[in-house]
């Protein structure tokens, strides 16, 4: 499709004052032409360098004009990016403001865009290293009555870059095979849940929804007669104030609505309606059917989106809004029920309203940092980095996060030492303790995962050890019995418990009465699943801590007792969960061999037979 | 005291992204409806709909009636028993005086709901004074106490299961707030006492007892006489579970309904502030988009379901690979493998917490801003004392500042760059309208906004309103203002059809409801003349004359290019497809003979998607031709 091909040429600036940015375009660049290797593979690139050095910018004026309009009657566009800020170190201000003079120029007379970046991030996200053509997703009218329809467009303003679906890799084809494809089918078969066996072809599947437990088949012409049908439409049901309409109903990602191109009154009458919402800060409401065909409609709300420049048009972005069933409401305490202790003093409050204030991402005169539309995706930039170092060494490990996007994921380092005092004292104001109340085996929040980039094999070694390290204060819980409602962790503590040894033998009794209690007092067998439970708990713990000998007893008695009282469906429970006698391999002071163990519970059925 | 019982419901999910938008079904709810059916509850009204009086009796049959047949369809593994007390006659496994358990054939009493019950449920009142009948169960002189019993069967029920693996709870219905109010003395005392000891014992167990009080128009039901005791509520805490008296019926059905869905911690998260300052937080999906339950596909020869099998075959040599391939993506003539580790590497950008980088003012969030819906988030405790009240300054402070934090949320699937808006509580009085907390906004990034308007742009200046058209534009929006819109006041008609269809197809009702739409505009308002002519002098200011010229469909040359063809191949279909007997091909099993190219135009012939491989195609064909 040669109109979708793009040949694109890339103009960069290597005079003395880019020198400090290079690394970051450089990326920028090989990101770009990484993403062309897969997106468009047709596409054609160039690159040019120039220096800026010796340039005498001030006399071309016309030339540049007359450049303008050689490329807009080519049907060429051009973005600028202009690197600001800090990053450039001792600039020269006059020749900074004629070079932005003669990119206005630039601007007004072709298709020409210019961004200014002012962090080396922004600029890794300055341009699209991915070229989407738009395509509209409705063409119709926006009935504002039955007597007044506006011609309009829509197309997706926002719309998630996903990480990419990797193909699936066959090893399985001789290494001699020139002509593998290496791909790897799918195959769906339908088989009866009753009988395995029995294969059934697609064509006789037929859907059937769940009621209750129940299934009701429903053949897709049946579904086709019955079903919602609504006309493709897009119609207002009215307008009303912007603040009815909270931010956070957002459902998904953004529509924006044009109005069709070559139409004057359409695109007049977005424009008055645009700017009389702004004006009045109303919204308004829509239903809208996209497609003939589509099974739903959607509500949602039209927000102006005037342009700020001649030759743009004013637009409305559509975000779409939840139904009555898409809203659970929860109810929440309010702050004020909560108590004293719970609410932030006069000087806390304080503290909290200067960091807020203080820690500022869009500080007045200076560029806004981690704007949406200039912060690239740290994942899929990762991606793209570990498979061109992939294409030269096909063992290369994942590379770590690069400095530049470490300013997504990380708080700015230079900001935050610009505002310490703020933070330090918000810190101080505050006073942070874990639960003494909780068990730590129950404590999961604040183990720290390793981020990836640095420890490879974090994942299974994260234990307690690492649990608690943004907190000072850890007072030890100190468990004393078993208790009623978290037995087993009850159990391990008191099994860990190291400042006296009595504990772990008092841990053992404990639990023995428990298990006791649970398997003579149980109802109909009720509690025997809790109680094999704390069997489970107990072997272990005796097998840690070498006491293999208590454990063993009291499986024998336990045994005995279910013998004479007719319980035997507990023993039976505790032999298909293969909890039999702890032997000399799972405790070298055990007296038990594996063939004993494992003979356990049959000498006790052939008692029993007796 | 723990404020925060939601402990039990917690669910580790929201990882994987196809989740997002599903909850859970492994951890079940068992719910025991205990409700009160003494006289009181059937003299007792309320002025409801049409200015009609409704017994709180029904009001309380209405919404369980109702949330059933959303349960069925939302979350049918629940198990639900439904429990009357203040009865004359008796229906209970402990064979207890003035406790009824409902229910139909082939059901135990606490099981998923059926159609049957639900249907037969829906016509128990007019029946209910001759089979079950009210009677109070609770006088002088006897030493009955309903209560006590229906709470002992209520528990009963509940026996099945672990806690761990359900979530149990008892709704209490009822309107009396003083049960024991006719006693006097020692009597009094002690089946105060016993029946405090008895929901004791069941919140032991595990079970959560959770009282929705009905008021009087004219008394409010008075929580503090004896049932805060019995659910153990104190303090701060009564004014949550109190509805205000006097309030409409709907209200009240409202409230009730709202309370009958429990709260589900998505996930637990940990905030940090700065480096040694962590804060715990909580997250709830309060907003997803609600979606018919999933399909199961059945044999239609049997309507036995059906299993999915997925086996994974070499495409090369044919082979069933047994281990999960690694993956490849082609770049520079080559294949470049990844392991899943790798993949998952790649993807943990960050250690999974919720990290704070700065904030901004609100005027930074655009509206375009969006990907999906979004989370909230309330602090919590539990774990970390002191993370609420740094919650709670910060949310004040960004309230008054009109400000947003700017948040790296690193979820190790899908790591995002977050805005955290705050939001202050909102109450009417029909109860919290928005709870106080922060809302997790999805921020896009670059390589998801796409920049549209600059396609748009011309050379020149675009068109563009004038002063006075604004104008009238604004004259336009005063006349058709929705003054009391509310977010989610309509239901979605697809999903209410969807949920007809099944219901009627069910309960085997031979008429499938008519559903309203009720997204429909407002055709009587937008007809009133006042709106008809602030539109016909807005259309006149914008358009002169020119409207009916510019809107005309046809004659002026702008169909596309892509649809003319369109038509084209259709015509082209229909001509070459006559030149078939398809039926006789058909029945010949000639079909498969045929190239993909002929069977299209049978399919593009009759309007059929002609997507799929030829085997598809061909049964695509035989399905509409009936064989």
């Amino acid at each position: 499709m040669a109109r979708n091909r793009e040949g694109l040429l890339l103009l960069l600036d290597v005079g003395p004052s880019m020198h400090g940015v290079l690394p970051q375009v450089e990326k920028l660049c090989s990101m770009l032409v990484q993403k062309k290797l897969i997106y468009g593979k047709n596409d054609e690139v160039g690159i040019v360098l120039f220096g800026t050095e010796d340039s005498d910018a001030g006399t071309k004026e016309d030339q540049v004009g007359l450049i303008a309009m050689r490329m807009s009657a080519l049907g060429m566009k051009m973005e600028n990016i202009v690197v600001r800020g800090s990053l450039i170190g001792n600039a020269n201000q006059i020749i900074m403001d004629e070079n932005d003079l003669l990119l206005d120029l630039f601007s007004k007379k072709s298709s020409v865009k210019t961004v200014y970046v002012e962090s080396p991030t922004a600029l890794l996200g300055a341009i699209k290293t991915r070229n989407i053509s738009p395509v509209t997703i409705f063409r119709g009218d926006l009935e504002i009555s039955p007597n007044m329809k506006i011609k309009v467009w829509v197309y997706k303003k926002t719309s998630e870059e996903k990480f990419p679906t990797l193909k699936k890799y066959s090893d399985k084809a001789p290494p001699t095979d020139k002509f593998a494809t290496h791909e790897v089918k799918v195959d769906y078969e339908y088989k009866s849940v009753e009988d395995t066996s029995r294969v059934v072809p697609p064509e006789q599947r037929i859907k059937g929804y769940r009621y209750g437990p129940h299934v009701v088949p429903i053949s897709s012409a049946e579904w086709e007669a019955v079903k919602f049908k609504p006309e493709k439409s897009v119609k207002l049901l009215g307008f009303t104030d912007a603040s009815n309409i909270l931010r956070h109903y957002y459902m998904k990602d953004v529509n924006v609505l044009i109005a069709e191109p070559g139409k004057p009154g359409a695109m007049i009458a977005v424009s008055a309606l645009a700017r009389a919402m702004k004006e009045m800060n109303k919204v308004a409401i829509l239903r809208c059917v996209w497609r003939q065909g589509q099974q739903s409609v959607v509500v949602g709300v039209l927000t102006p989106n005037v342009s700020e420049k001649d030759n743009i048009p004013d637009s409305f972005f559509f975000n779409v809004l939840p139904f009555a069933e898409d809203v659970r409401e929860f109810q929440f305490p309010s702050f004020s029920n909560f108590p004293i202790s719970w609410q932030p003093n006069e000087q806390q409050q304080e503290a909290a309203d200067n960091l807020v204030k203080m820690l500022d991402l869009a500080p007045s005169g200076k560029g806004e940092t981690l704007q949406p539309e200039f912060t690239p995706n740290p994942v899929l930039e990762r991606f793209f980095h570990h498979l061109e170092l992939k294409s030269k060494h096909p063992d290369a490990p994942v590379p770590p996060l690069d400095e530049t996007l470490k300013k997504i994921t990380e708080p700015d380092v230079e900001l935050l030492a610009e505002k310490k005092s703020i933070v330090d004292a918000f810190r101080r104001q505050f006073e942070l303790k874990e639960n003494p109340k909780l068990k730590k085996s129950t404590r999961r929040l604040l183990r720290e995962k390793p981020s990836g980039s640095d420890e490879r094999h974090g994942d299974d070694n994260v234990s307690d050890a690492l649990a608690v390290n943004s907190i000072e204060s850890k007072p030890d819980t100190k468990v004393e019995k078993i208790g009623d409602l978290t037995p087993i962790q009850d159990f391990e503590a008191m099994m860990s418990r190291r400042d006296s040894p009595d504990w772990v033998g008092k841990a053992i009794e404990n639990m023995k009465k428990k298990i006791f209690n649970l398997v003579e007092n149980s109802n109909k067998g009720d509690d025997y699943s809790k109680a094999v439970e704390l069997f489970v708990a107990l072997r272990k713990g005796c097998i840690l801590e070498q006491e293999p000998k208590q454990f063993n007893e009291f499986l024998r008695r336990i045994c005995k007792f279910c013998q004479e009282k007719n319980l035997s469906s507990f023993c039976d429970l505790l032999e298909s969960k293969e909890l039999s006698l702890v032997t000399k391999s799972d405790a070298i002071d055990s007296d038990v061999t594996d063939d004993e163990a494992r003979s356990f519970f049959v000498k006790r059925e052939l008692k029993y037979e007796d | 005291m723990d404020l925060d019982p939601d402990d039990v419901f917690r669910d580790d999910e929201d990882d994987l992204e196809n989740e997002f938008f599903q909850e859970r079904e492994s951890t079940k709810e068992f719910v025991v409806y205990l409700i009160d059916a003494s006289p009181k509850m059937f003299s007792t009204t309320c002025p409801g709909e049409d200015q009609r009086d409704e017994t709180h009796f029904h009001i309380v049959v209405s919404c369980i009636a109702q949330s059933l047949k959303t349960q069925i369809i939302n979350r049918s593994y629940d198990e639900v028993a439904i429990c009357f007390f203040n009865t004359r006659e008796k229906k209970n496994l402990q064979d207890s005086n003035g406790v009824f358990v409902y229910n139909v054939a082939e059901r135990e009493d606490l099981d998923r709901p059926t159609a049957r019950f639900i249907k037969e449920f829906d016509q128990m009142e007019e029946s209910f004074q001759k089979v079950i009948g009210s009677q109070y169960g609770i006088v002088s002189g006897s030493r009955e106490n309903s209560l006590y019993n229906a709470l002992w069967v209520a528990q009963g029920l509940l026996r099945k299961g672990s806690a761990k693996t359900a979530d149990k709870r008892i709704l209490l219905f009822t309107n009396e707030d003083d049960p024991f109010g006719s006693l006097n003395g020692a009597v009094k005392s002690d089946m105060t006492k016993t029946t405090l000891q008895r929901a004791k014992d069941a919140q032991d167990l595990g079970i959560s007892i959770e009282l929705l009080p009905l008021s009087r128009p004219d008394e409010e039901f008075n929580i503090s006489l004896f049932y805060a005791d019995l659910i153990g509520v104190e303090g701060d805490d009564l004014a949550l579970v109190l509805p205000s008296a006097g309030q409409k019926l709907e209200d009240m059905k409202d409230q009730l309904r709202k309370r009958l869905f429990t709260k589900r911690i998505v996930r637990r998260i940990s905030f940090i502030i700065s480096n040694g300052l962590s804060i715990e937080l909580n997250t709830y999906a309060l907003i997803r988009p609600t979606v018919p339950g999933a399909i199961t596909w059945l044999d239609s020869v049997t309507n036995c379901p059906l299993k999915t099998e997925r086996s994974l075959i070499c495409a090369d040599t044919g082979a069933l690979m047994r281990e999960p391939p690694k993956r490849f993506q082609p770049y520079k003539n080559e294949n470049i493998k990844f392991s899943t580790q790798e993949l998952s590497e790649i993807k943990r950008v960050s250690n999974g917490h919720l990290r704070l980088l700065g904030f901004k003012p609100l005027s930074c969030l655009k509206d375009y801003h969006n990907l999906r819906p979004s989370t909230f988030v309330f602090p919590s405790d539990k774990e970390v004392i002191g993370s609420t009240r740094i919650f709670i300054a910060l949310l004040r402070s960004m309230l008054r500042l009109k400000r947003f934090a700017v948040a790296f949320y690193g979820n190790p699937t899908h790591p995002q760059l977050v805005a955290l808006v705050a939001q202050d509580e909102i109450v009417t009085a029909g109860g919290q309208i928005e709870p106080p907390g922060m809302h997790m906004i999805y921020l896009p990034y670059c390589d998801d906004i796409r920049n549209v308007e600059e396609h748009h742009s011309d050379a020149n200046a675009v068109p563009r309103a004038t002063d006075d058209q604004v104008k009238k534009a604004i004259a336009l929006m005063k006349r058709i203002d929705l003054k009391d819109f509310s977010v989610c006041q309509f239901a979605n008609p697809s999903l209410q059809r969807h949920y007809a269809v099944l219901q009627a197809l069910a309960l085997e009702e031979d008429e499938i409801p008519e559903i309203n739409d009720e997204t429909a505009p407002d055709e009587e308002g937008m007809a009133r003349p006042g709106v008809v002519n602030a539109i016909e002098e807005f259309k006149l200011s914008v358009y002169g004359d020119s409207y009916d010229e510019e809107n005309a469909h046809a004659g002026n040359g702008k169909v596309s290019e892509a649809s003319k063809k369109r038509k084209a191949v259709a015509e082209n279909a229909v001509k070459e497809s006559a030149n078939y007997d398809w039926a006789d091909l058909a029945d010949n099993g000639k079909l498969k003979d045929m190239t993909v190219a002929e069977l299209k135009y049978y399919l593009t012939a009759h309007n059929l998607p002609v997507t799929g491989k030829k085997e598809a195609l061909i049964s695509r064909i035989l399905t509409h031709m009936g064989k």
